[in-house]
């Protein structure tokens, strides 16, 4: 059988009962606080149904189209970052034993498997970043790593950018490319299904799917291009490391000391960002401790107190750090820029800060 | 305070406040209970326990110093305590009530007052640490209860606590909240704004406005000129800043600027000093 089958809208229940009859929990996108955020999902009625979305610096809007469509909108308030890499997490807890000693034990507890519906080709970018970070290294992290294997993920291709969203730059989007067990191409009338994983492929052939004609495909190809098209935001050329290595004088820096709010938002929305702090939690008694692992920036002084001295104390200096780190340095230590394109800085910084302008600003010197 | 032969002693002192951070410490319900096995809380008098003067290991500080009285009874609180913490916007910057540092407060005492000359006030509501050395300042109104609890913890144990100093903003993304400024346009004052609280103003779809105090990198001119450019008025964003925590000092320079180009207003207070 092809790999693509076509599922009619009215039929789109069907994959989230199948899903659900593998015995998966399923996640998919919901409106909620005036924002796309991804949550539990029973019913296609939940999903963002005829909603798109209007983004721009410090600006995310929801309004109505005049579609049916399930995935008419660019990206969320967050990647899938916060279901791999959780915002806060107990690593071990540890408790004095009667005789004077410590016991130290692990907290990890058993992960329902979970089929997430509606990730972006940025978002399947970041998680690879992060599948490298945090489980192909010498010390592979338990927690996370049985998060992530417990991930069945349904991608979707983009069929439309926002205005702050600039895959095509960093070569990540809209179209997913790998990374997913089934992808899905929204038309107007239904969906086209293509399964990557033998998994996927069982839940595609246990619903009641149709043959994909070649006008449909033509739709779809249609709509990737479409959405290829409206990104309107470049990154300088790169590669970007020494471009930024020898912009560190630069006196723009000092622009961002004046309008950087050193809130961190930017970091957090990054679906890349993987910085933490570890804090323990004496019980009252004091006879037990949890070692719990949360959310930090690089934009937080204290995150660069190393004995006895914040290494970056003024704003510029932090934002210089983010930024030639996720564009320049990290090409270094990732093999590739920790950049995905999703714009989510752009739109989710407070004051509207743009990193692709502020590129554009800082490797122009350097250019010939 | 490792002493075995007794348990570490604590006291909890209230100044010029309105008594809501001793609340939250007796909100913490049966926790306090087991906090009151480990330690002696020789003095809270919102609780019971009433001896001013005790020597203590920990010292928590609420309100503000407004009277001459206040300020000698707070050096003899520091002579007698191991560590002095402080509990709350008034106990840490002075609270609502330095507003009338601001202003020409005997003005408005002979408009309320019938025989003001009764009253010892000192020109200024001040912080506690302009008096005294505070070894730890704990920000919010009221105060976080976990915060308090987590702190007193750490110094059981013997080791100083950890403060998150992040942004409130971190603490809504830690939380999956959405943010009410970008969605919605609303003046939040998060990203200048110490965390601590757990982010609850902005989860109930409030904009946060700033009672755990500056956070430690807050650019207050860059979030006021935001302010300004989305279409606020001078005025409101002084006032804005100039409010719980008016004393913390990015707050109040930067608040003292927005008010000095704030267009006089009929309505106001008599007696603003510019």
């Amino acid at each position: 059988m092809n790999r693509q089958r076509f599922l009619p809208r009215e039929r789109f229940q069907s994959l989230i009962d199948q899903l659900k009859a593998a015995g998966y929990d399923v996640v998919g996108p919901q409106v909620r606080d005036h924002a796309i955020v991804f949550d539990a999902l029973t019913k296609v009625e939940q999903l963002p149904i005829g909603i798109t979305d209007e983004q721009a610096p410090g600006r995310y809007r929801l309004e109505k189209s005049e579609s049916r469509r399930c995935f008419d909108w660019a990206t969320g308030a967050q990647a899938i970052k916060p279901m791999t890499f959780v915002a806060r997490e107990t690593l071990w807890q540890s408790e004095r034993l009667p005789g004077g000693g410590i016991s130290f034990h692990d907290t990890l507890t058993e992960t329902r498997p979970v089929a997430i519906i509606g990730v972006r080709a940025c978002d399947l970018a970041a998680l690879s970043i992060h599948d490298h970070h945090f489980m192909r290294g010498a010390h592979p992290d338990p927690q996370y790593s049985q998060r992530r294997q417990s991930l069945f993920l349904i991608a979707v291709h983009c069929m439309r950018s926002a205005a702050t969203c600039f895959c095509t730059a960093t070569g990540d989007g809209p179209q997913a490319r790998s990374g997913y067990d089934l992808v899905l191409s929204e038309l107007d009338t239904g969906f086209i299904l293509e399964a990557h994983t033998g998994r996927g492929l069982d839940i595609v052939l246990q619903m009641e799917t149709e043959a994909v004609t070649a006008e449909q495909t033509e739709q779809a190809d249609a709509g990737i291009l479409r959405a290829a098209r409206q990104q309107h935001r470049t990154l300088p050329a790169g590669p970007l490391q020494e471009k930024l290595v020898s912009a560190v004088e630069h006196p723009h820096w000092q622009t961002l000391n004046d309008r950087c709010l050193s809130c961190g938002n930017c970091t957090a929305v990054c679906p890349t960002c993987f910085c933490q702090t570890h804090v323990d939690e004496i019980s009252l008694d004091g006879q037990q401790a949890s070692h719990v692992r949360q959310w930090e920036s690089c934009f937080n002084p204290d995150h660069s107190h190393i004995h006895g001295i914040v290494i970056r104390s003024e704003r510029s200096h932090r934002y210089r750090q983010w930024l030639t780190h996720k564009f320049g340095t990290w090409e270094e230590q990732f093999g590739r820029s920790g950049c995905v394109g999703c714009g989510r800085c752009i739109t989710w910084c407070p004051v509207g800060i743009d990193v692709t302008g502020e590129l554009a600003v800082l490797c122009k010197r350097n250019e010939p | 305070m490792n002493n075995a032969l007794s348990k570490p002693r604590v006291a909890v002192h209230k100044f010029s406040s309105c008594d809501g951070c001793q609340l939250a410490f007796l909100n913490l319900g049966e926790r306090l209970l087991v906090l009151a096995e480990t330690v002696d809380i020789l003095h809270f008098a919102e609780a019971g326990p009433i001896d001013e003067d005790a020597m203590v290991d920990i010292a928590f500080i609420e309100g503000s110093v407004s009277t001459s009285r206040d300020a000698e009874r707070l050096k003899r609180i520091r002579e007698n305590s191991r560590y002095v913490i402080t509990i709350g916007a008034c106990a840490t910057s002075g609270g609502i009530q330095a507003l009338r540092n601001m202003h020409d407060s005997g003005e408005w005492l002979a408009g309320i007052y019938a025989q003001p000359g009764y009253l010892d006030l000192l020109p200024e509501s001040s912080p506690i640490a302009r008096i005294i050395k505070v070894d730890l300042e704990l920000w919010g109104c009221p105060v976080n209860g976990e915060q308090v609890l987590a702190v007193t913890r750490a110094l059981l144990v013997g080791h100083m606590p950890h403060v998150d100093q992040n942004a409130v903003c971190m603490e809504c993304k830690r939380q999956n909240v959405v943010c009410v400024m970008v969605t919605q346009g609303k003046p939040c004052m998060g990203p200048v704004t110490q965390t601590g609280c757990g982010a609850i103003c902005p989860k109930m779809q409030r904009d946060c406005y700033a009672c755990f105090g500056p956070a430690i990198q807050a650019n207050v001119s860059a979030l006021g000129a935001h302010f300004a450019a989305s279409g606020m008025s001078a005025r409101e964003i002084a006032q804005r800043l100039l409010f719980i925590n008016n004393q913390a000092e990015p707050f109040l320079n930067s608040g003292m600027q927005w008010q000095s180009q704030a267009a006089p207003d009929s309505t106001t207070s008599p007696g603003i000093k510019r």
